[in-house]
């Protein structure tokens, strides 16, 4: 076992996720450039990444939420940019947590439509949303079926 | 503001929902990076050194594989220190590559013990759902305001 030191300690890195008719992840990188001050920002198919300090991070994402705030997502990640445990340059394939993230992407129009409502919306009313039904009992006679299966 | 523990614990959605509406999302990449921004002894990939699993047992059992007790060393801190949960319960994504089953069940239980206030969901398949479920959260998070 070797030391290990880390890399950008004290830092943080959000993702930042675009899915928007009007709006490209090369508008919102135009616009994390120009006010980036030390922060590094990296360009991604799906968004941004950004790492810095906590505040200017916070800055940074406060002024692009502005540009689309219905279509514009943002996140936590654990891991800097580029690092070498996560980076597909250095492992190739999808990068662990790609699955996730495609999955709900593939949703995020439903939240957009969600968020764009939500104004007009009477905030005495009462939601209903999509929610777990209740839990399905095994049935009595499926039991014996399986308890029957498994005697010799 | 009220810390919110979000399951799944990697959710874009949630994430992104509970810091609009003004609330701390408690997700994965948080005890990630405090983990992975910890000098120390090289343990790759995730710096889980084997103390991990030993904070783990106070969650599970020893005879519970390393894997679900190295996970709960992460998640179970955060659920401790959560003031209310939001759990959505078809996201089959959260196991295979991203997690395990058990450690999912073990996670939901404990949210549930803990009696904070829960929203149990499920993701939004249409426009109209999508409506409901983003305003269902809002009030969630508008009532938290509330109680504190």
């Amino acid at each position: 076992m070797s030391e290990y030191i880390p890399r950008y300690q004290g830092s943080v890195t959000k993702y930042i996720f675009v899915e928007s008719p009007e709006m490209t992840p090369q508008d919102l990188a135009v616009r994390a450039y120009e006010i980036s001050g030390g922060s590094m920002i990296k360009e991604t198919c799906f968004g941004l990444q950004v790492t810095g300090t906590a505040e200017d991070v916070e800055k940074i994402i406060e002024a692009l939420r502005l540009l689309d705030p219905d279509h514009i997502f943002v996140k936590d990640r654990g891991f800097p940019p580029g690092d070498p445990r996560r980076c597909r340059a250095n492992l190739g394939g999808a990068r662990p947590g790609f699955f996730g993230h495609e999955f709900e992407i593939s949703l995020i129009r439903h939240v957009s439509h969600g968020l764009h409502k939500l104004p007009e919306r009477d905030t005495q009313s009462i939601s209903h949303p999509p929610s777990p039904g209740p839990e399905e009992k095994l049935n009595i006679s499926k039991l014996k079926m399986l308890i029957d299966a498994q005697e010799p | 503001m009220a810390k919110v523990f979000i399951y799944p614990a990697t959710s874009l959605i949630l994430s992104d929902l509970v810091a609009r509406f003004g609330h701390t999302p408690l997700s994965a990449a948080q005890s990630i990076r405090e983990h992975i921004q910890t000098a120390g002894l090289e343990s790759p990939p995730l710096q889980i050194s084997p103390e991990d699993p030993k904070k783990g047992l106070k969650y599970a059992a020893v005879e519970v594989p390393s894997g679900v007790r190295g996970r709960m060393s992460l998640y179970g801190p955060m659920i401790e220190d959560a003031d209310a949960g939001i759990i959505i319960h078809d996201a089959d994504f959260a196991f295979g590559c991203m997690g395990c089953a058990r450690t999912n069940e073990l996670i939901i239980f404990l949210v549930k013990k803990r009696n904070i206030p829960v929203l149990e969901l499920n993701y939004p398949k249409n426009d109209e759902e999508g409506a409901e479920f983003v305003a269902a959260i809002r009030d969630f998070l508008v009532g938290l305001g509330r109680e504190k």
